[in-house]
Order: structure tokens, then C-alpha cells, then sequence
């Protein structure tokens, strides 16, 4: 992740002063949302979405008796193929999808045509969300604010920036890879009851166990770089992580460019293609053996100009130039592409800015 | 210091200071660049070009209810760029019927993922259920070995979906034993791991097996360049890619709500147009600047 | 031994292990099991990261340094993402098992964890990429100097992109038929052109020259003859 800090003079310790504005941003927020019936800047919307599940049975033609969690509505309950299991309460949630304000005000309009009819959605103004894009909208003008100069503000929102991104990155390895292929395989009972209820039962439960203690070595090995001493040991998984990428990339370098690409650029020179007035002449084509003589020139220029074991004179020198040219042209290329890329970028968070917080263009 | 310099015209003189400029009112003229066309609404018509057609073609080349998966490999970061090639690529996808498998190889893809899911294929497509017509299987640390393992056993790097269902009882996933049997692969992708490392790890090693259709963004789309299109059959390059490709989608198949959130890659090359404008302008006052200065006593380099 | 032994042992049996699992189906579902060490191995770096993180900090903050008050927040953030996201609060139940707890999604709009993601973390992670759009205008500005024949090079390639990207190829060179012999001076034709003709071999030598290096150093590295990854003494 790109830094922009600079050492300056601002912001040497805690200052009042993001505090303050952030504190002024969120009563703007209050304000606009409670004095206005219809608020200047931003309110979210979110249709509420009620779920029920119910425990149910289904014995099988062969006796066996299974359960699952149904909503009421299933075909399967409402058939009485499957029986609701007595003694279980049902458990009731709501799920909060956004929506748009035009959705908003469409079911409205639909509400105040016909009245006393039941709304076929729920949709309300939320809060929360509402908060949110204020909390967003600080935070974007707050990073921007680094353009004037280095100031409380953007520090604040540059800590809370690495502090979250920290957080979310463990808890999303935790739950995605460490409980399926560690815990689970380590406490494959504990881990059925409490995290992943549908996980089933491995065939071969010993020699699960053993190869996760592999990667928990590794990875204890690896959280020992922490430790005030012996921090060396952390090597061993280091050895493990360069082996398989090494492993990898002895097949796909070969595999994925070394051959395709050379194949790629060994191209007939002289290219005779189907005549426009007649598709069974075929003709000198001008520009297919200029652009193979291009690929040509251009890839066997550039890698001469690579060998730095041979001095770049005499012939090799002028070839390499010829390189040059070539990579120029690529990195011309490849800087368009990136300028164009970053201005995007910007147009993202203007467009957010515009239209989410202040509800203009 | 300049002023003992006896023949100094204006224009001279001006382009000599202009050198000097608080770099503060060059990001005014970007904030500006972009703001103005974005208030305005200023917007072009787009001709598409050779490479968004082909992946237009690519995607249309697999038969209809066909297998797709998809890959975000990307962050907010670069959600300017690559949220509307992922719209566009997951409304025409849905629109041809395909059945899609979502994961990420960046942590913050399974999230870019989940609300495309929401704003583009549930808005438009409502029949589509979850487990029969798509899944979302999340993010999965490992970057190029989790694609590598994908290509020898699926349910070894996807044990589960993101829901906890072992992906053998997901109907959709069933008979999916390698990543062989998907017929498409889209990587929408902003850097490692992502475009590049699905040519080498999937598409190099199967070339038959599966279309590989990448978005890029304009910062690695030349590193992408020699695959295309012998080892990758589509490829959108950075925001014009995305709204050329957006323009063919949308005729093709127009989007039976919010047909909104198919224009976003247009909507912004009005900016864009303004910008590049100002970036060509910066670069040539920059030089001719440097070329006022040349020679002045103490003027710079 | 066990700094400098093992260590080249770990590394040159998973390598070729790898590379066995490539060529013969019998050794490929030693190359899962790798491969999935990997993905936990991954995972655990994350939490290294954060560990570390949270160390300096926390040195920053007893030490009182100065902006240590900038330390606290980020630690703040850190934990509270973690109580949000290990907790799973305000998640929504499983559908099919709404009654275990943990199994709930953690990360969707309800939850607090998804909140944090969709108002602070994602506007945040974008506005810090959206500065570059300034950073590389002043930098054109500034430093962009055509000051030899390659640097002029460059130049014009990135003026023909940067123009043939945008509407402005239809207005500057859009009457020129696209089928008259002088259809190569039409912009976009330009564009293309140097994209997948020129940039392209010239990227596809710079990918021939990696994948060699790649090949070199992996080799190298199965091989026991790079070291440079072992502690020193």
C-alpha cells in the first residue's frame, strides 16, 4: 500500500483538532437528517426483509429420520412431506438489503395511489447506514485533506485505516482458511457443533489431524519471529513458503512464458492473406508482415538489449538501441494505461462524494 | 533574478514562473478536470474496439447455462476501474443464462463479489437461487497455489462455501470435481494475484478446458498484453475497456432494472476525457517551462 | 543444522515435491496437501502482520512517542475489528443452522464488521489510490522532460494513448475514413497499433526475460545455491 506521509512539522502528537471536526461533521449529519423532513445531503435507505426458519423431519422410506431448518412456505412442509419437529421454536431475523432512494419513493408513490392496500415491500430510512456515509464522506474529504498539507486530520484517518485493514485481514483468514483446513481437521467435534454445523465427518480422521499439525507447526514457527529471542526459527516456514512458490514457478515460467511467448513471437515475416475482390487469391497483406516484423524486431531488440554480459557496441550496441526505442514505446504505453487508471480512481470517490453524500449530479 | 535578463518577452517570463507554481493549483486543475464534466454530466458515445469485442466474443462463444467462474481480485481501491467490467461481466453472464461460482483471491474481492451479486445479478435476474444458479465460495488465502489446487481437486482449496455447506451437496457445484469443469473463467483483477497468474497456472496448463476472459485495470493491463489472445481469449484494459464492453453488453441485452449500474464505466470517461486533456497540457507547460528557463541565469536545470 | 540444514531440506523437498505433482498423477495429491498447508501458512502470515503491528505500536504508545496518540487509534481500530469480526456481532443467523451461533456470515451489511467495511475501510482503501491521480499530475508536470530522442519517445506514445483513449481520437482524427489507405493516422488505429504490436513485443520480450530469471532463481533456490534467505552467521 502507497504511503504519501511525509516527515512535516504538523501532527506531532494528539490535537483537538480532528476531533473537532469530526465531531462538527457528525451534528451536520444529526441536523440535516432530524430538522429537515427532506434532508439536503445523503439518507440511506434499506428494505426490511423478515426470515423465519422452523425445524422440520422427514423419515425416509428407509427409516432413517432427518432434519433441516425450512421456511414455513417451503413446498416441502406445506406438502407434509416434511413435519415441523415439535418443541422447537421457530427463529425469526431481518436481513437489511439496500436500496435506492428512487426505490423509496417508488413503493411511496405506489402506497399513497393505493391506500389501505398492504405494501408489498418495507422500506425504510436507515440510520445506521445514513451515518455511514457520513462517516465515509469525512473520511474521504479527511485523506484528501493531505493535498493541502500533512495536518491531524488525515493522521487520524490514516491510523484508523491500517488499525481496520489489520483487523479485517486476520479475522478473514481465520475464518476462511484457518477454520476449514486447521481447526477443522484438528477438532473436527468441535468445530461440527459450534462453527461449521454442516462440515462432515472425514473418512480418514488421523491422518487429517496429522498433516494440520504441518502447517500449525509452520505457522507457530512462523508467529515466533515475534518473540524477543529465537526469532531465527521462523526460517523454517520461510523455507516452506520460497519452496512451493519455487516449485511453482519452475513449471508456469516455462510453461506459461518462456515457450507460448517465444512461439508467439517466431511469426512468418511475410504474410499473404485472401484478396478483398477475391477470397480464394491470395495476396501480399502490407500490414500483417509489418506488424510480424515489428513482434519480430521489437522482442529479439529488447532481450540483446537485456544481455549485459556483452559489451553494447558495434552491432549489438545499435540492436540494443533499437531495444530501447521499443521499451520507450512500452513504457509510454504502460504510462497512458496507469495515468488513466489513477484518474478513474478519482472519479470513483468524486462520484461518491456528489452523489451519495450530496445528493447533486 | 530574471529581471537582469535583457531580452525577456511576457509569454517568456510567464512560462518561466509557471515553473515555480504551488504544486497545490495543479490539484485544483485535476480536482477541477474531473468535478466539472462529472456536475455537467458531459459524456461520449462509445465506438467499441478489437479487444473489447473479442471478449464480448469469448463470453458469447460458451454455450447458453454454461459453467462460470469467477474470480475478484480486487480491492475498493480499485473499484473506480473494475466495478463496472465486474457489472458488466456478471449481467451479461446471467443474461446468457450461465450458472457462476464466485471466489476471490484478495482478501476484499469476496466483498466487491457480494455487492455485485446484490446491485447487478439479484436486481436484474431474481430467478437467479443460490446453490443451483450461483455460489459465492469467498476469498481464499494462498494466492497462485490456490488456483494451482483448483486445477487438481476443487473441494481441496474450497472445502466450503461461504455459507458453511460443503460444496459437494451445493447442487451447482456437484459434478464439479477440477476447475476443468467450468467453461469460463473471468478475472477481474487489479495485480497479483489475479489476470497473470490465472494464464499461468489455469489457462497454460489447460488450454482447452476453459475461455479465460480477464478485466484489468490500466496500471497492469500491459503486463497482460502478450497473453491476449492466444492465452487469453477477452481482455478489458483499464475504464475504456470497461465502457466499451459495457456498450456492446447493454445493446445486446438490456438490463430490465437500473440500467443505471451498466453506465458507470461510461459515465466516467466524460471525466476522464477532461482529465487526459489537463495531463497533456501539464507535460507540455512542464517542457516548455524547462525550455524558457534553459539558458536564463539562474534558471532552472 | 537446524539453521541451515533443515531449512534447505524444508525448501528443496517441497519445490520438487511441486514439481513432481505436475508430471505424475500419483504424486498430485501430495501436491494438494502442500498447497493447502500454503493456504493456512497464508493465513498465519496475516496474523504475523498484525502482530507486529500491534508490537509497534504498542512500543509507541508506553514510550509516549510523539503521535502516539495516532498509535492508540490504530490499535483501537485493530481491536475493534476483531471483536466485531471473531465475534461475528450483529451477524445474521445461518440460514440452514440458525441456531449455531458461529456459523452466522460475518460480513454482510447487518453486521458490525460489515458496516466497518462498507463505510470505513472501503472509502478509506479508495481515496488513498484516488491521491495518485494528483501525485501523477504534478509529476507530469515537473518531471516529464523530453529531454532525448527517448524521452520524446515515451512522450508521444503516452500523448497517443492518453488522447486515443478518450472521445478526443473521434474529434482530432475521426474523419479519416477507417478503410482509406490513410486510416493507420486515425488515433485510435495509432493506439491500437502500438499496443498490440509495439508495447507488445516489447512487453513480451520483458516477460521472456522474467520468466528466465524466475526459472534461474527457483532453480537455484531448490537447489541449495541461493541462501540468501538464511540468517547470517
Amino acid at each position: 500500500m502507497s504511503n504519501p506521509t511525509t516527515p512535516s512539522g504538523g501532527a506531532k502528537g494528539p490535537s483537538p483538532v480532528a476531533m473537532i471536526a469530526l465531531l462538527l461533521f457528525l451534528l451536520a449529519a444529526v441536523a440535516d437528517q432530524t430538522l429537515f423532513s427532506e434532508p439536503y445531503f445523503a439518507r440511506k435507505y434499506v428494505d426490511l426483509k423478515s426470515n423465519e426458519r422452523i425445524q422440520a423431519r422427514h423419515t425416509g422410506a428407509d427409516g432413517e429420520s432427518r432434519t433441516a431448518w425450512l421456511e414455513p412456505t417451503d413446498q416441502k412442509i406445506v406438502s407434509g412431506e416434511w413435519k415441523p419437529v415439535e418443541g422447537v421454536d421457530p427463529v425469526k431475523w431481518t436481513t437489511r438489503p439496500a436500496v435506492t432512494e428512487k426505490e423509496y419513493e417508488a413503493v411511496q408513490a405506489e402506497l399513497a395511489a393505493n391506500p389501505g392496500t398492504a405494501p408489498t415491500r418495507t422500506l425504510e430510512a436507515s440510520p445506521i447506514d445514513t451515518l455511514g456515509v457520513w462517516v465515509a464522506a469525512f473520511l474521504t474529504l479527511a485523506i484528501f485533506s493531505f493535498l493541502w498539507r500533512d495536518n491531524p486530520v488525515y493522521k487520524v484517518a490514516e491510523s484508523l485505516l491500517v488499525g481496520v485493514s489489520a483487523g479485517y485481514w486476520m479475522v478473514n483468514g481465520f475464518w476462511t482458511a484457518l477454520v476449514p483446513k486447521l481447526i477443522a481437521p484438528l477438532a473436527p467435534g468441535f468445530t461440527q457443533s459450534n462453527l461449521l454445523p454442516d462440515l462432515q465427518a472425514s473418512s480418514t480422521p488421523g491422518l487429517d489431524f496429522a498433516l494440520a499439525l504441518v502447517p500449525l507447526t509452520l505457522g507457530f514457527l512462523l508467529l515466533w519471529r515475534l518473540a524477543p529471542r529465537g526469532g531465527w526459527i521462523s526460517v523454517w516456514p520461510l523455507a516452506f513458503i520460497i519452496g512451493t512458490t519455487a516449485g511453482l514457478k519452475v513449471i508456469s515460467s516455462v510453461e506459461a512464458d518462456l515457450l507460448p511467448q517465444s512461439l508467439e513471437a517466431m511469426k512468418p515475416l511475410v504474410v499473404f492473406s485472401p484478396q478483398a475482390d477475391d477470397a480464394a487469391k491470395l495476396g501480399f497483406d502490407f500490414w500483417m508482415s509489418l506488424s510480424s516484423l515489428v513482434g519480430v524486431v521489437g522482442v529479439l531488440s529488447v532481450l540483446v538489449y537485456f544481455f549485459f554480459s556483452v559489451e553494447h557496441k558495434g552491432a549489438v550496441g545499435k540492436t540494443a538501441r533499437v531495444g530501447i526505442w521499443f521499451l520507450m514505446i512500452t513504457f509510454g504505453s504502460a504510462f497512458g494505461l496507469t495515468v488513466m487508471g489513477r484518474i478513474t480512481l478519482l472519479s470513483q470517490r468524486f462520484e461518491f462524494l456528489f452523489t451519495d453524500w450530496l445528493r447533486i449530479g | 533574478m530574471t529581471d537582469q535578463t535583457p531580452h525577456i518577452g511576457p509569454v517568456r517570463r510567464l512560462l518561466v514562473r509557471l515553473g515555480d507554481i504551488d504544486r497545490r493549483w495543479i490539484y485544483l486543475s485535476m480536482a477541477l478536470a474531473v468535478a466539472i464534466p462529472m456536475l455537467t454530466g458531459l459524456s461520449f458515445p462509445e465506438t467499441p474496439g478489437k479487444m473489447s469485442s473479442a471478449t464480448f466474443d469469448a463470453i458469447e462463444s460458451v454455450p447458453a447455462g454454461a459453467k462460470v467462474l469467477f474470480s475478484f481480485d480486487y480491492d475498493p481501491a480499485s473499484e473506480g476501474e473494475l466495478q463496472p467490467m465486474a457489472n458488466a461481466f456478471v449481467h451479461h453472464c446471467a443474461a446468457r443464462g450461465h450458472k457462476m461460482a464466485f471466489m476471490a483471491l484478495w482478501p476484499l474481492g469476496k466483498q466487491m463479489a457480494e455487492a455485485t451479486i446484490d446491485s447487478i445479478l439479484l436486481a436484474n435476474h431474481p430467478q437467479y437461487r443460490y446453490g443451483e444458479d450461483y455460489v459465492q465460495l469467498g476469498y481464499m488465502p494462498g494466492f497462485e497455489t490456490v488456483i494451482k489446487g483448483l486445477t487438481t481437486n476443487f473441494a481441496s482449496q474450497y472445502p466450503l462455501d461461504v455459507r458453511g455447506t460443503p460444496i459437494g451437496n451445493i447442487p451447482l457445484m456437484s459434478d464439479v470435481k477440477t476447475l476443468q469443469d467450468f467453461d469460463l473463467i473471468v478475472t477481474v483483477s487489479a495485480g497479483y494475484a489475479g489476470a497473470k497468474e490465472w494464464v499461468q497456472y489455469a489457462k497454460s496448463t489447460y488450454p482447452d478446458a476453459y475461455v479465460l476472459a480477464a478485466g484489468s485495470t490500466g496500471v497492469q493491463a500491459n503486463q497482460l498484453f502478450p497473453y491476449y489472445p492466444t492465452q487469453m481469449e477477452g481482455l478489458l484494459a483499464a475504464v475504456k475497456g470497461a465502457a466499451e464492453y459495457e456498450t456492446l453488453v447493454a445493446a445486446a441485452y438490456p438490463p430490465p432494472a437500473h440500467p443505471e449500474r451498466l453506465e458507470e464505466g461510461r459515465r466516467r470517461m466524460g471525466p476522464q476525457f477532461v482529465a487526459h486533456l489537463l495531463m497533456i497540457g501539464l507535460i507540455v507547460l512542464g517542457n516548455a517551462s524547462m525550455f524558457a528557463a534553459r539558458g536564463m541565469k539562474g534558471g532552472r536545470r | 543444522m537446524f539453521k541451515r540444514g533443515i531449512p534447505i531440506a524444508i525448501l528443496s523437498l517441497t519445490g520438487t515435491l511441486l514439481v513432481a505433482a505436475h508430471f505424475s498423477p500419483m504424486t498430485q495429491s501430495w501436491g494438494e496437501v502442500v498447497l493447502n498447508w500454503f493456504s493456512v501458512v497464508a493465513a498465519i502470515t496475516a496474523i504475523l502482520g498484525a502482530g507486529n503491528l500491534l508490537l509497534v505500536n504498542l512500543e509507541k504508545i508506553s514510550s509516549r512517542r510523539p503521535g502516539w496518540a495516532y498509535s492508540a487509534i490504530t490499535i483501537a481500530a485493530f481491536a475493534a475489528m476483531l471483536v466485531f469480526g471473531f465475534l461475528k456481532i450483529g451477524a445474521v443467523p445461518n440460514p440452514q443452522n440458525p441456531t449455531v451461533y458461529f456459523a452466522g456470515d460475518y460480513e454482510t451489511r447487518e453486521s458490525a464488521y460489515g458496516w466497518m467495511y462498507e463505510y470505513v475501510m472501503s472509502p478509506l482503501t479508495a481515496t488513498m489510490f484516488a491521491l495518485l491521480a494528483f501525485y501523477v499530475a504534478s509529476a507530469a508536470f515537473r518531471a516529464f522532460r523530453a529531454k532525448n530522442i527517448e524521452a520524446n519517445i515515451l512522450l508521444v506514445t503516452a500523448f497517443i494513448i492518453l488522447l486515443a483513449r478518450t472521445y478526443a481520437a473521434e474529434l482530432l482524427t475521426g474523419w479519416v475514413p477507417k478503410d482509406s489507405a490513410f486510416f493507420f493516422v486515425r488515433l485510435d488505429a495509432m493506439s491500437t497499433g502500438v499496443i498490440e504490436h509495439v508495447a507488445t513485443a516489447g512487453m513480451r520480450a520483458i516477460t521472456i526475460g522474467i520468466a528466465l530469471g524466475a526459472l534461474a532463481t527457483s532453480l537455484r533456490f531448490m537447489l541449495g545455491i541461493d541462501k540468501s534467505y538464511l540468517p547470517r552467521s
